[in-house]
């Protein structure tokens, strides 16, 4: 290729506190290129982005932005190069509409705003790029997939020629995934170049034309996709192979365990979550919930566990209404749950380890004696805790922030399979975890389901579904749209009723 | 090219911990220098008169420690509330409630045995400060009133309820108008060290900076309090009843806020006057929260601050204006505040790359 790279970046390093997040890294991006940026939790991924993005600032090294050295030393200085990048959580204002949303900020506009103007400005845009989206809309109207393309004109009205996205798809319904990256080409052949950042090898196959890998905050190696395949980038992201062990679904479910009935749940606004769902769970079966998030699944496992009312109908535990149990009783019956926000309610920031290993056993007998809590006894649980579940940490003193993704799952799972769980409940255990992390995962909660715990998992990727899953349970605005055998079933089948059949037309 | 920059320290060591609160003191003095020798005084005099005033003698050392007192008790107090982000400002009006109720209790029993009257007026004081608590509480875990507003609009309904009373019906026939109570019995005065002014309110601080250190590091209820600090929704899955313990640390927060109305009036004013505390209650906001809410910094913290105010008494005396003392005690404490960020920040001359 005769071009030159329109990105190049050199030597570039950054050090936060106790960690160097990028160590002496090279990188280069050509016009029209998409480029996937690939690595594992923590590899320094995101990092080097937002370094390129203007966020945060290199300790060393130079970048190059179409041959020209220059300093970005903020978000602003980054898009008036042509660099713009969107981030996980979408920074969209949600009563603005579309096209108000997209000139925000932008240099284009002065005073006042003219809506029949940037409207069909918006259009143009959109239409150039296949990026079909109703420009008077109220963003708070539009679903995560509509959102993103919004984000993406935001950067293309900008005048942005790299786009960077920080783990696009993992918001989207699998349909929406191939729309963008449909645009995403279209893009490439116009001449824009596209980073990805992303942790999803299939993703990769299907879209760049080049890789990098990340390892450690080191790069570990960079090729053309043609040079590459899933093996070769596998055992560079993580230096050894992992084995995807297959016979996972030799499951022997035994007697039904709960079983739920008319269930409604309210949500955070007083809204209806879920709609008068009904399933039963058997003991060592593994039953997925699929469904895009937002459609019940976190009003549905927290009414489970106990952490919130359920307006009508019934849970029956082993025949026992339970409905009116609040969580502590939950617990001592065996139904014990991984919420899906790992910091923040499955663990306290800012306390340490040792005590957020008995957050859901504090009150047990064997942890105190009189009205104190007897932190010898509570140190050796956490020990023995952190033996058992294979937990790496330097001092469990320390603030429970400072460990990684998979090892606050370990934990987190850890803690909870402990308590001899007789129903498991948990959602997203996976996301975000790098292979390593998500097949040790995997492996405690077969071995769970195999010891004649029924499980209940909240999955987002379908993959994971074939993988562990016995049944799936589809939900689609509140209701259990279906509850099909997953070896009779299809990733299509799932993903049409996902989006709702009548919605996705396939 | 040169620029200073700010970087997050990775821990924040003991040394400077100690460093910067001195050398911020410093550079408030300095400032006040200034200040002082454009406004026609002799800084050097001013200052000498101001440090001796507070820490020259054993006498001004006792007069700065009964300052320090109440704050520290209402540092104590407000550092437990904040500890579950509930953003208590409302100890004045609790110490107003509880030495209300400690009056109302030693002028009703009279004369007696003093084991029996100031455990009564010290219960009497916690359950009317705890009131003036619960109030708030209640609203915010039922209902998510703003307990901020509530517990600020309770102090003008204790303060004035105090005005009430030693205006009217409890005031002193022979007080020739003020606005005082009866002297009480001596029964109900606190004991005190020598001829000093020290109380035994001193000791009860102390007391009770240990018993909320190990209350809230090693009980079973203070680890719900610091969960619940850190994360309602963490709180709610370990299945703790977030809105009882809202309630109950509001109302012990403001009992013991109580505790330091009483201790005022049992060991100071021996009876219940108009502005029976000059703003501790809202000084030992800022006294908690330099401490880091930590109860044996809240002890230092609140002796330092003592001096400030002592310090600032005793220069009036020779002549420099309330006004004055108050903008060089602003100094100070703007200082302190600002010096906090270098504790948590370390300041980089850094050389960046020329390119």
């Amino acid at each position: 290729m005769n071009r030159f790279p329109v990105i190049e970046m050199k030597g570039i390093s950054k050090r936060f506190p106790g960690v160097i997040a990028n160590d002496n890294i090279s990188f280069r991006v050509y016009p029209g290129e998409i480029h996937a940026l690939l690595g594992e939790n923590g590899a320094g991924k995101s990092t080097l982005m937002s370094i390129l993005a203007g966020l945060y600032r290199p300790d060393s090294g130079t970048i190059k932005v179409k041959g020209e050295v220059i300093r970005l030393h903020s978000p602003r200085k980054a898009l008036e190069e042509g660099i713009g990048m969107i981030y996980q959580h979408f920074r969209l204002v949600n009563n603005f509409t579309v096209a108000e949303n997209i000139v925000l900020g932008s240099k284009h506009v002065n005073w006042g705003i003219k809506q029949e103007r940037i409207q069909k400005e918006t259009r143009e845009i959109s239409h150039n790029y296949g990026l079909e989206i109703n420009p008077a809309v109220r963003v708070n109207q539009l679903s995560l997939g509509e959102q993103q393309r919004v984000e993406i004109l935001k950067m293309l009205y900008r005048g942005c020629d790299i786009l960077i996205m920080d783990e696009p798809t993992t918001v989207l319904t699998p349909g929406e995934v191939k729309e963008l990256f449909q645009v995403l080409r279209i893009m490439s052949r116009q001449g824009k170049s596209i980073v990805l950042i992303t942790h999803k090898l299939n993703e990769v196959m299907e879209i760049a034309d080049y890789v990098t890998v990340l390892r450690r905050g080191k790069v570990v190696g960079d090729d053309r996709i043609e040079n590459l395949d899933e093996g070769i980038l596998t055992r560079m992201m993580v230096a050894r192979e992992v084995v995807y062990s297959q016979a996972q679904r030799d499951s022997s479910p035994g007697g039904v365990i709960l079983n739920v009935d008319n269930l409604k749940i309210q949500g955070d606004r007083g809204n209806i979550a879920v709609h008068e769902v009904s399933f039963n769970l058997r003991r060592g079966e593994i039953m997925a919930i699929a469904g895009v998030a937002g459609n019940g699944q976190r009003e549905l496992v927290e009414a489970l566990a106990g952490l919130r009312k359920a307006v009508s109908g019934s849970i029956e535990y082993e025949g026992e209404e339970i409905k009116h149990y609040d969580a502590k009783s939950r617990i001592a019956l065996g139904i014990n749950m991984v919420p899906e926000d790992r910091i923040g309610m499955g663990l306290v920031p800012n306390l340490s380890v040792i005590d957020n290993s008995i957050l859901r056993s504090y009150y047990k007998e064997e942890f105190y004696s009189g009205w104190f809590l007897n932190y010898n006894k509570i140190r050796s649980y956490t020990d023995r805790i952190i033996n058992e579940y294979n937990i790496v940490l330097s001092d469990s003193n320390h603030p429970v922030n400072y460990l990684s993704g998979g090892n606050l799952q370990k934990l987190l799972l850890g803690r909870e399979i402990d308590q001899k769980p007789r129903v498991l409940l948990a959602s997203y255990p996976i996301r975000g975890l790098d292979v390593a992390a998500a097949e040790g995962v995997y492996d405690l909660l077969l071995k769970e389901r195999d010891k004649g715990t029924a499980i209940l998992l909240v999955l987002e990727d379908l993959d994971d579904i074939f993988r562990i899953a016995d049944r799936v349970a589809v939900m689609y605005q509140g209701f259990i749209r279906k509850i099909l055998d997953v070896e009779k079933t299809s990733i299509d089948e799932i993903g049409s009723i996902m989006v709702g059949t009548e919605l996705a037309g396939v | 090219m040169l620029k200073l920059k700010l970087i997050r320290r990775e821990n924040e060591s003991t040394m400077a911990r100690l460093i910067v609160p001195v050398l911020s003191i410093i550079m408030a003095f300095g400032c006040g220098w200034i200040f002082l020798a454009l406004s026609g005084y002799l800084p050097a005099v001013v200052f000498a008169k101001m440090f001796n005033g507070a820490l020259g003698s054993p006498y001004a050392i006792s007069e700065t420690i009964v300052k320090a007192v109440p704050l520290m008790v209402a540092g104590l107090a407000i550092s437990l509330a904040f500890r579950m982000k509930l953003w208590n400002i409302g100890a004045e009006g609790q110490i107003y409630m509880g030495a209300f109720a400690a009056s109302g209790m030693a002028l009703a029993l009279g004369n007696g045995s003093p084991y029996v009257i100031i455990p009564i007026m010290m219960i009497a004081a916690f359950a009317a400060g705890a009131l003036w608590g619960l109030v708030p509480g209640l609203l915010k875990a039922y209902w998510q009133v703003n307990e901020t507003i509530i517990t600020l609009m309770l102090n003008y309904v204790a303060i004035y309820w105090v005005d009430y009373l030693v205006f009217g019906p409890w005031k002193d026939p022979n007080s020739m108008g003020f606005p005082l109570t009866p002297i009480f019995s001596p029964a109900a005065q606190l004991p005190t060290w020598g001829d000093s002014r020290v109380h035994l309110g001193l000791l009860l601080a102390g007391i009770i900076a240990i018993v909320f250190y190990l209350v809230v590091q090693y009980t079973r209820w203070g680890y719900e309090v610091r969960v619940m600090g850190e994360s309602s929704q963490a709180a709610k899955y370990a299945g703790m009843n977030v809105a009882k313990n809202i309630m109950l640390v509001m109302m012990v927060s403001g009992g013991i806020a109580g505790i330091a109305g009483m201790i005022e009036v049992a060991g100071i004013t021996h009876r219940l006057q108009q502005g029976v505390s000059p703003g501790y209650g809202y000084t030992a906001i800022i006294v908690a929260w330099l401490a880091r809410l930590n109860p044996f910094a809240i002890i230092i913290v609140a002796f330092l601050f003592g001096a400030l105010l002592v310090g600032g008494f005793a220069v009036q005396i020779v002549g420099v204006s309330f006004s004055i003392t108050q903008i060089l005690q602003g100094t100070v404490l703007f200082f302190l505040l600002a010096g906090e960020i270098f504790l948590r920040y370390r300041l980089v001359l850094a050389r960046e790359e020329a390119v």
